[in-house]
């Protein structure tokens, strides 16, 4: 219940913070929304010599439309993501997703950056930003750097972010017309990590599918974007038979940790069955 | 280990104290400012019985460090009432039977009361979802809801009620 | 004001009026233990066990001794002197304070570390270092029972005499049995039906929102100790601590504050409430000792691990001829079940429910694992969860077996109203019950021929997208312990006490021995008070939980509190009202055959105008008594119950299962109890919801694993589920009354029947929904995952 003693660091710039990186080396974690970190702290699973608030940095916040991107600030909480007019305009499938994050008082502290950065399986934004094929702009002491989604993570707890950067901003294009979406995810309660959770972004043309994107969370030692499914239904009607084989396909990926959520093979029936609600939720949404 | 001053307003009142970076918001609440309505019912973050009021927000207090509230506004359950007249959320759980053991009600009035001023005119899922971050042990939550209700409509009266001269 | 009116004043019996107690919990003003700072205080944490089983090589102190603030560090060696490293259970075992070179389960307490605050105790906690030696780990209660399986209890070698009787093995604590077993043997054999299943109530916690703790303060001037404590039963406690620690009763206070949920979670003596005290009287100082979650879900008393098997005996037209159950029951390393001395199953014999039949024999074996200690718990009313799931679930299965609806099968056999008082073939003398009125009244209200057309129509349909189920459960379950020749706590026989004092001005204030945890004692004992004294209930101060105040009670566990209590006040309040009639007879000059009562006054008969209120008889009681009579008003009685009391209730329950994902949606669920005369309808309301809520918590998600090696699993709220507002169902609440006979007041206790009775309403409709595939049971907790396995084993899945 008690965390363990800390120097703590409260720097008000992107620099200021780069450099209290580099300074401390390994032995230093960023606290941003901090629900992730102080449970693990007061569980004495994470000992940090040092924590580095990034909360009164102003860079990191703010959601904005710059040249026809949509910048999200790193430390935008999901309640901002959740009732921000602009990303349900443009980039409805954040806050349909933020709404099965966590809990409300969660909410008001876990960011979008954090829940990305930490390389946690179990979060939800590392799929969404793979369907939705963001950019995550970084800040080191070289200065920044872009890192697509699909290629920032690399197993649990490891992601392309080097010990000395941190996470500035999330960037993806807003939603042409008729776009479909939708996030099912499966949880055994409010609150609770997903059991599986499928993220589908969708176009139609015609009655065929011109775009599809399938980012699928926690049955993977990563993120995953299901893009062998997602070959299967581009250029071709919807059917029942073709869900049939794009369920295969997702399961066929699939490698979950088992857990108290259910087994592997649970776990890997419900990416396959969260991903045909998904699309069938986002079909719904692009007429 | 070496302390630091955090200064910041509870319930109105300007506070100012040394504390370790280490220390919970919960337990600067509870310890050193005798503020105990705010309880303790896990340590993972799950129970919402710790929540406060911080800046316009509801937060999990177990769930931030003191440190963090330099010039924040807090309010707690012992500051809902003014004037010594409750609260329209406290009239509520009174009125509608919303509290047994009483350990999870402040949390519960905390988070009611904001979850009311974001969402003045609720239907009884969006209380639920609103209020999904408060377990409660002994009451089932229907009467939470009720008086979430009961507040909810308290709170729009009164905000009809003619400005006595 | 008339009389309607007067009555309607008083706010007593019968009346929803709202709780006296709420004005400090709804403005943070609630005391409880945590809350407690005493000056001096020093703050206790718990070195603890990551093993299962292991022999403990040696404990290292000097790191932790080394920090700043921490000021002692006590093992099972610093006890010993005190003959404390060991302490009696309440079941007739021992269980170690400070485990003694050998753990015994995971999370078990080894050493404990004394600081100035409890940021620098945990730090010391870490610091001390433990050195163990692995031994094999026993987790399978059966396994434990095999010839060659790992000696667990060291300490017991060579005592084949256990509280309860022989012990035919290491790992074996007791066998007990009820019932008659030849009679029983004998209707199986020629039964033309016989039903046979397996049926697991596996483990689960309380888990009330505060966990357990204490304040131990030892004044060394006066020698007296004085304990805040998160207790349910602060007067065993008190007795316990003095036999334990010598300190004379008289100097021993226990203090049971305000108490954020019990549900049975809180009645034993835990080693941090002894360590908490042996160290304040070392030191001389006030210490705190509190939990946290994890300890709590690991440590302390856990409910259930019942591993049963049930049988019955029927005819062809499914006339239940007996009854047979063996139980293997998980009592982990130490018997701490908190029962009733002569009951090591508790009540468990109180599973042949509502039915009558004629023969019947229950076996239950205790044994002993590596994990903690405790199995009753979580408003159980002493093993009735258990008792009743096996009955319910077994009917079922009977039914299903003959092709039997499940509500016909249940009118057949149920105890007709005219067989009360009602004995068992256990032995029960139930009280009251009307069963069959009030399952009509639920199948009306339900309209139970639709749902079944309904569930019909969608069996028949291959594409609809979820199975439905109908559970039903008729219970009936035993409270209120209990009489004296039977039901004792380490001796003190389960009686419970009430002290009533008017005052010269009219109010009064009245102590019992019994302590809420949210049950609302302080609201509902006064109603009792305010219709037998006619005084507002509104100015009767109700105290509880303080020894040193409070007439000797056994404490509020297994819903004794209305039904022993409640009968006490009630008593109590008669012997008050009896001298206000002398009083108001000498008053008004008549005799007291001229008097009538009538709501708050004694009235002359035929004469309106003369009467005396007790407000005013009150203060004649201080000044103008006659001659020969003591003057005050006051009287305490101590109330042996002559029986337990029998509440019921019908239950039904809708779902709808996803075949996709195994989720179950309660879509229905309505609640009819009989708890005799009721109190204040708003309040048992309340207690019927969130019995019903945890019951919908055990039934589909709550479940204590251990792997292999003793590893306990799901012990946070991460896993252990605990439902938020968005999951938990709405609940219907209905009532029939049906008085208690033999109660002052006919009421029976109300608070752990929905816990009861739910948990298996959720299983049969889990059952019935796969019913029509062959499926007689379904093992708790009904999880989206086990469900889907379920539903994949019948090909329903993609």
């Amino acid at each position: 219940m008690i965390p363990p003693s800390f120097d703590y660091h409260c720097p008000t710039s992107v620099s200021e913070a780069v450099s209290l990186l580099s300074k401390f080396g390994g032995e230093a974690k960023i606290l941003a929304g901090g629900h992730s970190l102080l449970p693990m702290m007061k569980l004495r699973f994470a000992e940090p010599a040092n924590l580095i608030d990034i909360n009164k940095i102003p860079e990191l916040r703010g959601i904005s439309e710059e040249g026809g991107v949509i910048k999200i600030g790193a430390m935008t909480t999901e309640n901002q993501i959740l009732f921000s007019d602009l990303l349900q305009k443009k980039v409805p499938l954040l806050p349909e997703a933020a709404k099965l994050i966590a809990d409300p008082q969660v909410r008001n502290r876990g960011t979008i950056g954090g829940d990305i950065a930490h390389g946690d399986p179990a979060n939800d934004h590392p799929a969404i930003a793979m369907a939705l094929d963001a950019t995550f702009v970084l800040q080191g002491p070289g200065g920044q750097r872009k890192v697509k989604a699909v290629d920032f993570f690399h197993g649990t707890y490891m992601t392309d972010m080097a010990e000395d950067e941190i996470m500035v901003s999330i960037e993806v294009a807003p939603f042409a017309s008729k776009t479909g979406y939708a996030y099912h995810k499966l949880k055994r309660k409010t609150g609770d990590w997903a059991t599986a959770a499928a993220a589908v972004v969708l176009k139609m043309s015609g009655n065929k599918v011109s775009h599809v994107a399938i980012g699928l969370t926690n049955v993977a030692p990563t993120a995953l974007r299901a893009t062998a499914a997602e070959q299967l239904m581009i250029g071709h009607e919807i059917t029942s038979e073709l869900m049939d084989r794009v369920a295969e396909s997702v399961r066929a990926i699939c490698d979950p940790a088992e857990d108290l959520r259910g087994d592997a093979e649970y776990k890997t029936a419900m990416a396959g069955e969260m991903t045909r609600r998904a699309i069938a939720a986002a079909i719904a949404r692009c007429q | 280990m070496s302390k630091k001053i955090v200064s910041m307003n509870v319930n109105g009142k300007k506070v100012e104290e040394a504390v370790e970076s280490r220390t919970l918001l919960v337990h600067f609440l509870r310890e050193k400012m005798n503020l105990t309505g705010a309880h303790i019912g896990c340590e993972t973050s799950h129970c919402g019985a710790c929540t406060v009021d911080i800046d316009g927000e509801s937060v999990k207090s177990c769930t931030c460090f003191a440190v963090q509230c330099e010039g924040s506004e807090v309010l707690t359950v012992e500051g809902l009432a003014q004037g010594g007249v409750l609260h329209a959320v406290q009239e509520g759980f009174y009125q509608e039977h919303g509290l047994q053991c009483g350990f999870c009600t402040p949390g519960m009035l905390v988070r009611a009361y904001r979850f009311l001023k974001d969402n003045p005119n609720p239907t009884e899922d969006e209380i639920r979802v609103g209020m999904s971050g408060n377990l409660c042990r002994c009451t089932g939550y229907q009467n939470i809801v009720k008086a979430v209700q009961y507040a909810a409509k308290k709170l729009r009266e009164d905000a009809h009620k003619p400005v006595t001269a | 004001m008339n009389a309607p009116d007067r009555k309607a004043a008083l706010q007593g019996m019968g009346d929803s009026r709202l709780r006296k107690e709420d004005a400090r919990f709804i403005q943070g003003k609630g005391n409880y233990v945590d809350d407690i700072k005493l000056p001096g205080m020093v703050h206790m944490d718990i070195v603890r066990s990551p093993l299962a089983h292991a022999r403990i090589k040696k404990i290292n102190k000097e790191k932790a001794l080394a920090i700043p603030g921490v000021i002692a560090v006590l093992t099972a060696d610093d006890l010993k002197p005190l003959k404390l490293h060991w302490m009696p259970t309440l079941a007739g075992d021992v269980a170690a304070v400070l485990a003694d070179e050998k753990v015994h389960f995971q999370m078990q307490e080894v050493a404990v570390v004394l600081a100035d605050d409890r940021y620098i105790a945990a730090d010391g906690v870490e610091a001390v270092e433990v050195e163990y030696e692995e031994l094999p780990v026993v987790i399978d209660p059966f396994k434990a029972l095999e010839k060659d399986a790992p000696v667990l209890r060291e300490d017991l070698a060579g005592k084949t005499e256990g509280a309860h009787g022989q012990r035919y093995h290491h790992n074996h604590i007791f066998t007990w049995d009820a019932g008659d077993k030849e009679a029983t043997d004998a209707a199986f054999k020629s039964a033309p039906v016989t039903v046979s299943e397996k049926l697991l109530y596996p483990r689960v916690h309380p888990c009330p929102l505060e966990t357990c703790g204490a304040v131990a303060s030892f004044d060394p001037v006066r020698g007296e100790l004085t304990t805040y404590m998160t207790s349910q039963a602060p007067h065993v406690v008190r007795t316990v601590v003095s036999m334990l620690s010598g300190i004379p009763e008289s100097k021993v206070r226990i203090v049971s504050p305000d108490i954020g949920g019990g549900f049975g979670n809180k009645v034993g003596v835990y080693p941090g409430y002894v360590c908490a005290i042996v160290s304040s009287i070392v030191l001389g100082r006030p210490v705190k000792w509190i939990e946290d979650r994890i300890e709590n879900l690991s440590s302390t008393a856990f409910a259930r691990d019942y591993h049963m098997t049930g049988e019955l005996a029927a005819t062809a037209d499914g006339k239940i001829l007996g009854l047979r159950t063996h139980v293997i029951a998980d009592h982990g390393a130490f018997d701490a079940c908190a029962d009733p001395t002569k009951f090591p199953a508790g009540l468990f014999h109180i599973c042949s429910g509502s039915y009558d039949i004629p023969a019947a024999h229950c076996t239950v074996e205790g044994v002993y694992t590596n994990k903690a200690p405790g199995g009753v718990a979580y408003r159980c009313s002493f093993r009735v969860t258990e008792a009743v799931y096996l009955i319910e679930r077994m009917v079922d299965v009977l039914a299903q077996k003959l092709n039997m609806d499940k509500a016909e099968i249940r009118k057949k056999n149920f105890i007709r109203k005219e067989q009360f008082p009602y004995t068992s073939a256990f032995g029960f003398e139930y009280d009251s019950g009307d069963y069959h009125t009030a399952l009509d009244k639920v199948l009306d209200a339900v309209d139970y021929k639709a749902l079944r057309a309904e569930q019909a129509a969608k069996r028949a349909d291959p594409n609809c997208p979820t199975l439905m189920g109908i559970g039903l459960v008729t219970f009936t379950e035993v409270v209120g312990a209990g009489p004296t020749k039977m039901c004792d706590i380490l001796g003190v026989g389960m009686f419970d006490s009430c002290e009533i004092r008017v005052h010269p001005t009219g109010s009064a204030i009245a102590r019992m021995g019994t302590i809420t945890q949210g049950q609302g004692h302080q609201t509902t004992y006064a109603q009792i008070i305010a219709t037998e004294l006619g005084i507002p209930s509104e100015v009767i101060q109700v105290e509880e939980g303080d020894t040193s105040t409070a007439p000797y009670g056994l404490g509020t566990y297994g819903s004794r509190s209305t039904p022993v209590a409640g009968a006490a006040i009630a008593m109590a309040a008669r012997k008050i009202h009896a001298k206000a009639k002398k009083l108001a007879a000498h008053l008004l000059e008549v005799g007291e055959n001229d008097l009538e009562w009538e709501i708050d006054r004694f009235k002359v008969k035929g004469n309106a105008e003369k009467f005396k209120t007790m407000s005013e008889i009150a203060w004649a009681a201080y000044n103008k008594p006659p001659a020969g009579m003591e003057p005050g008003l006051e009287a305490v009685h101590y109330y042996d119950p002559p029986n337990f009391t029998f509440p019921f209730g019908i239950y039904l329950c809708v779902v709808d299962i996803d075949k996709g994902t195994g989720e179950t949606k309660i879509r229905r669920f309505y609640a009819l109890d009989d708890c005799g005369t009721r109190i204040n309808p708003m309040i048992i309301e309340g207690q019927i919801h969130g019995g019903l809520t945890e019951g919908f918590a055990v039934a589909m998600g709550q479940l204590l694993s251990f792997d292999a090696q003793g590893n306990i699993q799901g012990n946070t709220l991460m896993d252990y589920f605990l439902p938020t507002a968005v999951e938990t169902p709405h609940w219907e609440t209905d009532f029939t009354v049906t008085p208690s006979p033999h109660h002052p007041i006919g009421a029976k206790g109300v608070a752990e029947s929905p816990h009861v009775g739910s948990i298996p309403t959720f299983t049969a409709a889990m059952v019935d929904a796969f019913a029509h595939l062959g499926v007689t049971h379904l093992e708790m907790p009904h999880t989206a995952y086990r469900i889907w396995k379920e539903l994949k084993a019948h090909g329903l899945t993609h």
